[in-house]
């Protein structure tokens, strides 16, 4: 005999729930599926994708008619029920009633209607099924459309984007101080506006719906504030409540929701509730997750199985295509919480772990979620995170090290588990590739594009390699930055960034250095990253610099130093080359050579004699040219329209220009320019580390090439029109260099790490190169000062000299 | 040989990690002073080239010769790691925040 089950809403919750009773217990049930909307089961959480276009209604149907004839339930499609009668155990709709043995409500969840005056016009929509869908996207076919959303959660956005995509001119109006504030923290609120502008939705926070004003329909929203957006269409987006009517009617205990028991059974032992409209020990329901669990409960008890549903952590993704968001746990601010904070805002990213003990609780992520499912696992399962603590903000990527195997991670790591966030690769896609014969990172990347382009995942694929092809792959070990740490140097600059380590005292300390002061390897590096990272904070330390930039003057192998003054794009005059010639004389010079970088060298001066001569020097307007420094060298230029008759541009006035602007600017190694004015390229601007070339249409600007040790010809970053772009550009790359390269690795050698296309990507976009320029000139403000200058003093000039001279003293 | 200490300087004149040279007929000596006020003199040339010890970074009770990265110990002056080598130390100390170098080694005529 089979039992008759009616179900009451035909949504995810009931659809997942009837999947499992059925597959379990194929004749057991007749069942009777209820619907007030007149269609079967859909998968609600694609409406979004819906809204903006980019799939259709066909494609989000989970149930269609075909599995409902399959397993034998009647459907009632477009027919509500209207009383639940408990003692005759029926329901009952406006064509009669239905008797049950069991009854499932599933009526899921209402949109809450703020009541202001207007509420009721039409163009007033809210966005929970597909009939409100298909609302907004008749509502979006007329051109120029505005549309105001009520309500900057989850869901609003979600209208908004998708309202925008269909051509729409959108306001999103939100109550809180940011958006998505049960999801986001402020800083992760505050990017994703800062993105959905881009987009061009317009977002007004702080805002109180006053009334909706309209005369036959909607024509536009009144704020508290007085501010007033016009619309053709409003949604309301503030929230949702619990479904209760029916079972408020029927006597049934409701709280906020339908009160339902660990085994989803009402206050009524023939009565069970799932989904949205249940509240289940004080809590309720509106992520899909919890809701499938539900269903599996519900099936085992109709079955006659002990089941118990055990609410877990949900985590949230906004689903607006190219916004990338994750929030998972709790991440209030509380007594005994700790957050650990890593943010690129030239990126975009910003990632926020709070910890609680030895816990991790919370985290959100905006611009790089891809470690959203690792951070989530960590929360579900209140793993001791101790061991990993000062990494973990990396991710899974970077927990190598004694504690766990890094090779062992990769190889747990699931087929579509993303590997390469640049290209999109997953690991299922690149252990393909090496089962195709891919036995190098070279042939990884020409044939996945995976670890092409930034370059991050490098780690990833080669651990990769390494896991699928044994012994026959030799990993590259990560080099240390020396022996006082375990640490990359790319290790040590995320996690001064991250941790806002701001001096030297606090990055060993932090970072676990096993020195107590560190080495020659270490301290210069960390001096550059510090200053690089932190200008306004940081004090250089002259006692970590090598000998060179702590004497600002070349060191020679027997102890005496050179001298280069600059020469502003190569040139100079009669009275700088007198000054010259007076100082080679007064100190005696040994030699006096011209550079490759259009200058003049005094070879052989005594360490005692360098103030001294810089006071000389400075008096005529020469000042240090920096020939020491890893900073800005030189800018060589040919002499350009003023005299030459090829010249197409003012080389020599561009390249005194880039001179003035980045002189003085510390960078991880050094830095040599080039302006050459037509394509002759007199000033051999091809292998340097920047090259211009200037053409009859304007400025073609060429980074990363080299004339050491290794010969490079320079790749084409950009041809710009004029000379500002060209500096622009020029002063951007140099900012992205100092704030991403290991130090020690001059341009071309940080180029080939990460890849050509996505220093582009960033120097060529506005408001990325706009901040580049910015951080790049704050620099400036401490450190363009010339340092001859600034020790042409009494007190620098006994600094230089010997502490005592005891070759007078007489022996005893 | 009885020991002559002499007054050289304030112990402020070098700075911490750093390092001074004094002068002597028998070549410099460079003076350290460590990150923790500990002073050391060692003689101011590299047993490899040459190098002025007194232009290292410091780290520790060590310093870097500039040239070729050779790590001298400030202590006993021998070179640390791969390399073999040693400079000459003299007794160094701070009284009262000045510094006091034992000079007997370096005042003293070397006999011809």
């Amino acid at each position: 005999m089979k039992r008759r089950l009616v179900v009451i809403g035909a949504g995810m919750a009931s659809g997942r729930a009837l999947e499992h009773l059925l597959a379990a217990d194929p004749g057991g049930w007749d069942v009777t599926l209820f619907n007030a909307e007149p269609r079967g089961n859909y998968n609600r959480i694609m409406l979004s994708p819906v809204l903006s276009g980019e799939k259709s209604y066909a494609e989000i149907v989970t149930h269609d008619d075909a599995w409902y004839a399959a397993q034998g339930i009647t459907c009632r499609f477009g027919e509500a029920i209207t009383a639940i009668d408990r003692a005759a155990r029926t329901v009952t709709c406006a064509n009669g009633t239905v008797a049950y043995d069991k009854l499932l409500i599933a009526t899921g969840s209402a949109p809450f209607i703020i009541p202001v005056p207007g509420h009721k016009l039409p163009g007033v929509v809210s966005y929970r099924d597909l009939d409100d869908t298909n609302a907004m996207i008749e509502a979006s076919a007329k051109p120029g459309g505005k549309a105001v959303v009520i309500g900057g959660g989850l869901l609003g956005l979600e209208a908004a984007a998708g309202l925008a995509a269909r051509g729409m001119e959108v306001t999103v109006i939100h109550l809180m101080g940011h958006l998505m504030e049960r999801q986001l923290d402020p800083a992760a609120g505050y990017l994703l506006q800062k993105d959905l502008e881009k987009r061009g939705l317009r977002i007004h926070c702080k805002g109180a719906t006053k009334a909706i004003l309209g005369t036959n329909r909607v024509e536009a929203v009144l704020l508290e504030d007085g501010t007033v957006y016009a619309a053709d269409l409003v949604c309301m987006a503030v929230g949702i409540r619990p479904e209760t009517r029916l079972a408020n009617s029927a006597a049934l205990e409701v709280g906020r929701g339908i009160t339902v028991n660990d085994q989803l059974c009402t206050s009524d032992p023939d009565i069970l509730a799932l989904g949205e409209c249940v509240e289940h020990d004080g809590q309720l329901f509106g992520l899909v997750a919890p809701l499938y669990d539900q269903a599996k409960v519900v099936a085992a008890t109709l079955a006659g199985t002990h089941a118990a549903f055990r609410p877990v952590q949900t985590a949230t993704k906004l689903k607006v295509t190219g916004v990338d968001l994750f929030s998972a746990g709790d991440f209030a601010e509380a007594e005994g919480r700790e957050d650990i904070v890593f943010r690129d805002p030239a990126r975009g990213i910003y990632k926020r772990l709070v910890i609680e003990g030895a816990r991790l609780i919370g985290a959100v992520m905006y611009g790089d979620t891809a470690d959203g499912a690792w951070f989530f696992g960590l929360i579900k399962e209140a793993a001791d995170i101790t061991a990993m603590r000062d990494t973990l903000i990396f991710g899974p990527a970077y927990q190598g090290g004694a504690q766990t195997d890094p090779l062992a991670a990769v190889a747990a790591l699931p087929p579509e588990a993303e590997i390469c966030g640049c290209n999109g690769i997953c690991k299922g896609t690149i252990t393909a590739a090496i089962g195709a014969g891919a036995s190098s990172l070279a042939d990884i990347r020409a044939t996945t594009k995976a670890s092409a382009s930034c370059g991050t995942c490098t780690g990833l694929v080669e651990q990769l390699l390494a896991v699928t092809l044994g012994d026959d792959f030799k990993l590259p070990t990560a080099q240390p930055v020396c022996r006082c740490t375990d640490l990359t140097h790319e290790d040590v600059r995320r996690l001064i960034k991250s941790q806002a380590l701001k001096s030297m005292p606090a990055v060993m300390q932090e970072l676990g250095w096993k020195t107590s002061c560190g080495c020659h390897v270490c301290r210069p590096a960390l001096n550059y990253y510090l200053l690089a990272d932190w200008p306004l904070d940081y004090t250089d330390d002259a006692q970590s610099r090598f000998v060179n930039e702590r004497n600002h003057a070349n060191i020679q192998k027997d102890g005496t130093y050179s001298v280069v003054p600059r020469m502003w794009g190569g040139m100079t005059n009669p009275r700088e080359l007198r000054a010259i010639a007076d100082a080679a004389d007064k100190y005696a010079i040994p030699a006096v050579k011209v550079t490759g970088g259009q200058r003049i060298d005094l070879l052989g001066v005594k360490k005692e004699h360098l103030p001294h001569i810089w006071a000389d020097l400075n008096a005529a307007g020469l000042v240090s040219g920096h020939a020491y420094s890893k900073g800005l060298r030189t800018v060589k230029t040919c002499v350009g329209t003023d005299f030459c008759r090829f010249g197409t541009q003012d080389s020599t006035g561009l390249g005194i220009k880039l001179e003035q602007r980045l002189w003085g600017s510390w960078t991880p190694h050094k830095v040599k320019l080039a302006v050459s004015g037509c394509p002759r390229n007199c000033a051999e601007s091809t292998c340097k580390d920047v090259g211009i070339i200037c053409v009859d249409s304007g400025f073609e600007v060429g980074v990363g090439g080299a004339a050491g040790m290794d010969l490079k010809h320079t790749e084409p970053l950009a041809k710009v029109a004029t000379e500002a772009e060209a500096i622009d550009l020029t002063v951007a790359f140099v900012q992205l260099y100092r704030e991403h390269a290991k130090y020690l690795d001059r341009p071309y050698k940080w180029l080939a790490k990460v890849g050509l296309p996505w220093v582009q990507q960033q120097v060529m976009d506005p408001a990325i190169r706009a901040g580049l320029i910015e951080r790049f000139d704050l620099s400036q403000t401490v450190y363009q000062r010339d340092p001859w200058a600034d020790r042409a003093t009494p007190a620098a000039q006994a600094a230089f000299a010997p502490l005592a001279d005891l070759t007078r003293e007489a022996a005893e | 040989m009885t020991q002559s200490w002499l007054d050289i300087g304030a112990l402020e004149d070098i700075p911490r990690r750093g390092a001074r040279v004094v002068k002597t007929r028998h070549g410099c000596v460079a003076l350290f002073r460590t990150a923790a006020d500990q002073v050391f003199a060692i003689d101011d040339r590299c047993p490899h080239k040459g190098g002025p010890l007194s232009e290292g970074i410091v780290h520790g009770n060590a310093v870097t010769c500039p040239l070729h990265n050779w790590v001298f110990s400030l202590e006993t002056g021998l070179a640390q790691g791969a390399d073999s080598g040693a400079v000459a130390t003299y007794p160094a100390e701070v009284r009262q925040g000045r510094i006091l170098l034992d000079c007997a080694r370096l005042i003293a005529g070397r006999a011809a």
